[in-house]
């Protein structure tokens, strides 16, 4: 029997139940068009070469799950307060309840919030990480964002072990109102506790960080080490490009603007993240309590 | 009687229907030499019962265009009122001088206190000197320092919100208006002595945040303090600016609201038709409810007071544990 090369990948699709891992226009399983250059790559290509382009160096967005692979050491990671969720306290309707869209995040991305937060080793470094799902509704932060960073910062604290969180957030999750606000209160109180005890706090900023997110943990890092050409700002371009009404410069709010800018230490490709977050933690030689 | 129509917003078109009746009573009184003394007082008296009606049921659009009001006082209007011997303390000491954030040294009620506010302009000249109310980060940096300086001198710290938010600008985004506003909430946790914040006006989400985190933070009935703008939240949820007012419902921001949710502590009441109305009576009320809400801070120790910083925003957040 034959069949059409459409049709042999829209079988596949069938086949798989697993949800969605991104929003990667995928063809089956095989290939993936990048966004930037639009080369077409073989997907276990694009899985070696952790996400990252081969051809132009765009560094696709990792799930929570992926960013643990490539970065911990494997069976490291222990999963903390992952029974915490989100409720919508206010009752918020805009075209869709919250508590609905709430749904449908967890469906599309696997995952029951934004920030998946744990304790896990980097090449026996021990170390408390957050991770943020921009999968889920934007990695917006709202009360569970808060809360989970809020006490991995604690543990980090008790464990005295570094922090490290990768963010990935459009920002506060206007669906708690104000209360998304006081998480950025919330989480930066904390994060002076680790200062005041002198913990590490190792911040990796990844495509796009902006908003109440920046403005609170993903700025305070005493490292702070951003994803190649990630975007990273307070207001997002287009609400900057309305204030002004004019065109934003080349490479406006990128990593490397930011860089030559004094905001961020160092930007680092993916493919020696890990290296790099292995060479602070040996400098640092925190052991853990 | 002061017919002011100029100050009254759409929503008080009843009211100004009124004005204008007593006016024309008035022509009528001069030209025709008749008593219309009567008249005038009971439509006075309506005037005072619509306005309590109309303000006893403003939407939250509404209450946020009492907050935005042109003529709402600022934060130098109520220095003005309540600062005795209010010295201004310009600069962050790394870039230049922020005039959207007002911030110096002063007593009240005779004692010292250092002070730090946005500042809004009252018309358009002076808006675009004050950058309507937004700060850039060396304003933020600035009012780090001016709180800085009361930490380390024992002096209690009064913050006045007022602003649609922190400045989105190309060279504010360079300078790390983030970083500025990051800063500034890690070091509030830090701070060894009382500080209240009062939302005064308009509290504009991390830009008021950036000088918010008071042990005590109180607001005047008619302000609003939320994470973006109706219009922003209404053009990114709904798609379309104009459904303000269900955003503005949406995501409680009046001072009644934000009582219940616990953000706030206190609720300064305002005049009749809002504090443009009556800035004395305001700023007493204001000076009042902060002295109160200072007393009991004074006589805590400096550990006290961070761990009573720090365990009220550790404590906000709703969410379901299993």
């Amino acid at each position: 029997m034959t069949i059409s090369i459409h049709d042999f990948f829209k079988k596949k699709k069938e086949k798989s139940n697993q949800p969605p891992r991104d929003k990667l226009d995928i063809p089956g399983d095989l290939w993936v068009k990048c966004y930037s250059c639009n080369s077409t790559i073989y997907n276990k290509d694009l899985e070696a070469a952790l996400k990252v382009c081969p051809k132009c160096n765009y560094h696709f967005k990792l799930s929570a799950s992926e960013r643990i692979y490539f970065t911990l050491d494997e069976g490291s990671f222990e999963e903390i307060n992952a029974a915490i969720r989100s409720r919508d306290f206010l009752g918020f309707v805009d075209s869709k309840p919250y508590a609905k869209r709430l749904e449908e995040a967890e469906m599309k991305s696997g995952l029951p919030e934004v920030v998946v937060t744990g304790e896990g080793t980097i090449k026996q470094w021990p170390v408390a990480v957050g991770i943020m799902d921009f999968g889920f509704m934007g990695g917006s932060m709202g009360s569970v964002v808060g809360e989970k960073v809020a006490r991995l910062l604690e543990h980090a604290l008790t464990r005295k072990i570094p922090a490290i969180i990768f963010s990935s957030s459009g920002g506060a999750r206007m669906q708690e109102g104000i209360m998304s606000l006081m998480q950025m209160a919330k989480t930066s109180a904390a994060l002076g506790r680790l200062r005041e005890n002198n913990i590490p706090y190792i911040s990796v900023l990844c495509d796009p960080t902006t908003g109440g997110t920046t403005a609170s943990f993903a700025m305070l890092g005493d490292i702070q080490i951003a994803e190649p050409n990630a975007l990273i700002g307070f207001a997002g371009p287009r609400v900057i490009e309305q204030t002004i009404r004019q065109k934003l410069p080349p490479g406006f709010q990128r990593s490397e603007y930011l860089l030559a800018h004094g905001m961020v230490d160092i930007v680092v490709h993916r493919k020696n993240l890990k290296k790099t977050l292995v060479y602070i933690l040996s400098f640092l030689d925190y052991k853990g309590s | 009687m002061e017919l002011n129509y100029k100050n009254l917003l759409p929503f008080e078109s009843p009211i100004a229907e009124l004005y204008k009746k007593i006016e024309e009573l008035q022509k009528m009184a001069k030209s025709g030499k008749i008593d219309l003394e009567e008249e005038t007082k009971m439509i006075a008296k309506r005037i005072d019962v619509t306005r309590r009606e109309i303000f006893a049921n403003l939407t939250p659009l509404q209450t946020v265009q009492i907050a935005r009001h042109l003529q709402r006082p600022t934060t130098l209007d109520y220095i003005g009122q309540i600062v005795e011997g209010f010295e201004e303390l310009h600069g962050d000491r790394n870039y230049s001088d922020d005039p959207a954030m007002v911030c110096g040294i002063g007593k009240i009620d005779n004692l010292s206190c250092v002070i730090i506010g946005h500042q809004k302009g009252k018309n358009t000249k002076e808006n675009i000197a004050r950058n309507f109310g937004m700060a850039q980060p060396e304003g933020y940096r600035k009012a780090l320092r001016i709180m800085r300086l009361g930490d380390r001198f024992g002096k209690p710290i009064i913050a006045l919100i007022d602003t649609p938010g922190a400045y989105p600008g190309i060279g504010a985004e360079e300078r790390g208006q983030a970083e500025a506003i990051a800063k500034n909430l890690r070091a509030m946790a830090e701070l060894h002595v009382p500080f209240i914040a009062v939302i005064t006006g308009e509290g504009g989400s991390g830009g008021a945040l950036g000088i918010g985190m008071g042990n005590r933070v109180l607001m005047l009935e008619y302000s609003i303090y939320s994470v973006i703008s109706p219009e922003g939240c209404a053009s990114i949820l709904w798609r379309d600016a104009t459904k303000a007012n269900l955003a503005a419902a949406a995501m409680k921001i009046t001072s009644k609201d934000l009582l219940e949710l616990g953000i706030i502590d206190e609720i300064i009441k305002e005049p009749l038709g809002g504090a443009h109305h009556d800035l004395k009576q305001t700023a007493q009320n204001v000076k009042k409810t902060v002295l109160n809400n200072l007393k009991p801070l004074l006589s805590m120790s400096s550990r006290e007071l961070i761990a009573d910083r720090y365990n009220k925003f550790r404590k906000m957040g709703i969410f379901a544990e299993a």
